[in-house]
């Protein structure tokens, strides 16, 4: 009795109900539904026990995709469709024996004024653009509006048409107007709501700091996130450009700048932005084909070359670079300890799920060693023993699966509750929803193998004998 | 009890034993770790800032012409005394858990060779020291020729006071007074120390440079403004804050208050430490999970053994075992599946901190770690198996001469 509670009198079908095993091949899907219908019923046997699976692959589920979802929309591509063109050239004009100091910011990810200008005149990729960003205070003429500060870019005139910025009214300002140090600005179109309510400002006069501006353009709301182009100091994830400045009037009028500014030589007035010992620009450009990017690589290290015979640049040529806008946030890497480390945490837990799972489906799959000998001296074949525990695991993967999801909406909203900067984008997309029942699903059948391939290799003779 | 037929009973399940034995070291790993970090964040979040932070509120205001620091600094100054309440204001660049406003590298020579670390720069107008609640261990407090003026960041030449933690760091056993330290060109003298004055932003720079700071003693001039100190009777201070917000957007209307900084100092603090808070609450909710889930395990699997060993066990009770034998029984098996996990799981435990070190910056984990998450374990592993073993006991003798 002990071992063969599916034959002790109740009414468990062993068999689908006119079918042999050996009739499968026109019924494959008769004897799918009759396994799923077995394994339900085997599920319904012991309730506790199921129950314990499911909450168990539940909660494995649900805090890991919590945290794969969260490393998701972090490391996720900010500007689909235009990413695989854009590309940051990267310049080593530190002098030999300087050396980081601690955990600051490297110098040399970002560029000198001279060494930006000298890419940008060059001319040698199809678009490119200097640009920093910067923080001023908007002094609204409008009654009722109190000074604020916005965060903002300074760019040269390519910054639109490289990153796509698109335009709600108007454009974005001419190379002529960089040379110029025309006084114009592009506002995103949260300032323009702000400061002109619902009539565009185009041609109206904004005050930024100390001078006006005429407003040229109005961007439409446009935050790739992360911000890849912001300097290592940016909150990436929660930054968005407020106003577009050119680049030459910030040089010019010595507007402040927001982001790392690293300087290697003494130089007698810091807010010297012009040095060739301070860096403190990015630089984008956009290649089109894998030539183009060989053929600016190689721009690159020879400009290198050409300015350590000038005496400018001190160590190797080989050192310039050229990084892809996901190789580059790869080597920026804003996925922030913390988050990793519960990532770990929570792969970790699912993996102790899982171990625990295999031994209780284990445990349950042998004790139905009876039930599977009968099935087998019946003519059941060993896949097809192995198929019907596999479905048992399948659905307990569904279950969990279902609950995984419930938890990860839960995990995803305590998520949403912190003060980080990547908070707001905490939200499962469809990919991700369905990526939660394929885990669910392939770590339930993985779990299930083991158990069923041992339960699968019992020797029918010996447990029929002890029935 | 013997052990030898519990071990020969194992051996008939060794993959159940071994995944079980498995998910308790993991458990084992993962709770010891886990437990340390949570150790880690708490201590920082119990960090001693120096000031009397029930008492205090900062205030902050940009967005004016550096040439009005002067006049702005009096005009604030003269609507915030006025505040009914308002029991002292003063002039100082930042407070604890506010901006960090002057971080900078100092070295112990003048010629800039002997790197000292990265410290705070704390600088104060006459009576901040007194209203930030500072307590000086050793020297003196500034006096009143010892409040320089300055021009730009902070004075060339200066008296000032250093923390205990800073002393011991740049001259470690020696007495700091009298000491000298530079930066670049400016030079600094110690002419007191304080018990505690944690930096800015503690634990950004490390654990153990949250406390290396420097008071230095300025007048405010035309060089420091914007930023203020208020003092109150804890009781009156969320009142005689929010009045000092209206306070400043009067007298001085073409500034702008920074909100996000501009508020008690408690409030400051909560704030900075609100991500480790995060931390240590998803670190309990993983231990409590895991926990939870290995007790299940143990439940799952104690439970299927016992029905299965139904008829073994009537038999064993039919020729003399009492219920205690069987009690015994489930719960030495249980025991002895635990210990095996433990050992595995401190070695796993110690891997997972080596891991830790390397990635995370995470010190050794003490070694009186494992013997409590073995205790913690061994507990867990009896309170499962109980439920089962009972069961187990319950069976009765009967059941050996049913149904061969």
């Amino acid at each position: 009795m002990g071992r063969g509670n599916a034959l002790d009198g109740k009414s468990h079908p062993l068999l689908p109900p006119g079918k042999q095993g050996e009739e499968k091949t026109n019924g494959v899907f008769d004897m799918f539904a009759y396994y799923l219908d077995l394994a339900l019923r085997s599920l319904k046997r012991n309730k506790v026990l199921t129950a314990l699976m499911v909450l168990a692959i539940g909660l494995g589920i649900g805090a890991s995709m919590t945290m794969i979802t969260v490393l998701h929309v972090m490391t996720d591509d900010p500007l689909p469709g235009r990413s695989a063109r854009l590309f940051t050239p990267h310049l080593d004009p530190l002098p030999l024996n300087s050396k980081q100091e601690g955990d600051g910011p490297d110098p040399i990810d970002n560029f000198t004024w001279p060494d930006a200008m000298a890419l940008l005149n060059a001319h040698r990729a199809k678009r490119q653009a200097a640009m920093a960003g910067g923080s001023l205070l908007v002094r609204p003429t409008q009654a009722g509006l109190r000074p604020f500060d916005v965060d903002g870019r300074y760019a040269t005139a390519d910054f639109f048409a490289l990153f796509g910025v698109p335009f709600e009214h108007g454009q974005g300002w001419s190379a002529a107007d960089d040379a110029a140090r025309a006084r114009v600005v592009v506002l995103s179109d949260t300032l323009d709501r702000k400061l002109f309510g619902n009539a565009d400002g185009i041609g109206q006069t904004v005050r930024l700091g100390d001078n006006d501006y005429r407003v040229i353009g109005v961007a439409a709301d446009w935050g790739p996130k992360p911000m890849f182009y912001a300097d290592a100091s940016a909150q990436h994830y929660s930054d968005a450009d407020q106003f577009f400045l050119p680049l030459s009037v910030a040089v010019d009028q010595k507007l402040q700048i927001n982001g790392n500014e690293s300087s290697w030589v003494k130089v007698a007035d810091p807010s010297v932005m012009t040095s060739d010992g301070m860096s403190w620009l990015q630089f984008w450009v956009q290649l089109d084909s894998p030539a183009q990017v060989n053929a600016y690589h190689q721009f690159l290290v020879d400009y290198s070359a050409q300015q350590k015979a000038l005496g400018r640049f001190e160590r190797p040529s080989a050192n310039a670079k050229l990084y892809s806008l996901m190789g580059w946030l790869a080597h920026e890497n804003l996925v922030p300890n913390d988050v990793r480390l519960q990532l770990w945490l929570a792969l970790g837990f699912l993996f102790v799920c899982m171990t625990n799972i295999v031994a209780l489906l284990l445990a349950k799959f042998l004790r139905r060693s009876g039930e599977i000998s009968v099935r087998r001296a019946l003519g059941a074949r060993r896949r097809d023993i192995f198929l019907q525990l596999g479905i048992e695991a399948a659905v307990i993967g569904v279950a969990g699966g279902v609950l995984g999801l419930l938890i990860a909406q839960f995990g995803l909203w305590s998520v949403r509750r912190r003060p980080d900067d990547y908070a707001e984008l905490a939200q499962m997309d469809m990919p991700m929803l369905l990526g939660t029942f394929a885990l669910a699903i392939v770590a339930s059948v993985l779990a299930g193998l083991l158990p069923a391939w041992r339960a699968c290799r019992v020797a029918p003779a010996l447990q029929l004998k002890t029935l | 009890m013997q052990i030898q037929p519990i071990l020969a009973a194992l051996r008939k399940h060794r993959l159940a034993t071994l995944l079980i034995v498995l998910e308790i070291a993991l458990a084992c790993a993962v709770l010891c770790n886990a437990c340390f970090l949570i150790a880690n964040r708490l201590g920082m979040m119990q960090l001693v800032s120096g000031v009397d932070e029930s008492s205090l509120a900062f205030i902050r205001l940009t967005g004016y012409d550096d040439k009005i620091t002067a006049d702005l600094n009096a005009r604030v100054l003269a609507g915030l005394r006025a505040i009914p309440g308002m029991q002292s204001v003063s002039v100082i660049n930042t407070v604890p858990f506010a901006q960090q406003r002057g971080a900078s590298g100092i070295t112990t020579d003048a010629a800039g060779q002997h790197f000292g670390g990265v410290v705070d720069f704390y600088t104060g107008a006459p009576g901040s020291i007194e209203e930030l609640g500072l307590r000086v261990v050793a020297g003196q407090r500034p006096q009143a020729d010892d409040y320089r003026s300055f021009s730009n960041f902070l004075p060339t030449d200066a008296r000032v006071l250093v923390t205990q933690s800073l002393a011991e760091h740049l001259w470690p056993g020696a007495d700091p007074l009298g000491r000298e330290f530079w930066m670049d060109k400016y030079h600094f003298r110690v002419m007191g120390v304080l018990a505690h004055l944690a930096v800015a932003r503690p634990g950004g720079r490390g654990a153990n440079s949250a406390d290396w700071s420097v008071f230095v003693p300025v007048q405010a001039g035309s060089s420091l403004g914007g930023s203020y100190l208020l003092r109150a009777d804890p009781a009156n201070l969320p009142r005689v804050l929010r009045e000092a917000h209206a306070v400043v957007t009067k007298v001085a209307p073409d500034t702008v208050l920074d909100r996000d900084e501009s508020r008690t100092v408690s409030a400051l603090r909560h704030t900075w430490f609100q991500r480790d808070r995060t931390m240590t609450g998803m670190l309990l909710g993983v231990i409590v999970a895991l926990l939870l889930v290995t007790a299940l395990g143990i439940v799952g699997l104690a439970s299927f053994w016992v029905q299965q060993r139904r008829r073994q066990i009537g038999i064993r009770r039919a020729i003399g075992a009492t219920r205690a034998d069987i009690l015994r029984y489930f719960q030495t098996e249980n025991f002895l599946i635990v210990s095996g996990g433990i050992a595995l799981g401190m070695a796993l435990a110690f891997g997972l901190n080596l891991l830790l070190m390397t990635h995370y910056e995470l010190p050794r984990l003490p070694l009186y770690y494992l013997p409590i998450g073995a205790l913690a374990l061994w507990a867990l592993g009896q309170l499962a198996v109980l439920g089962p073993a009972l069961r187990a006991a319950a069976v009765p003798p009967v059941v050996a001469t049913r149904s061969v």
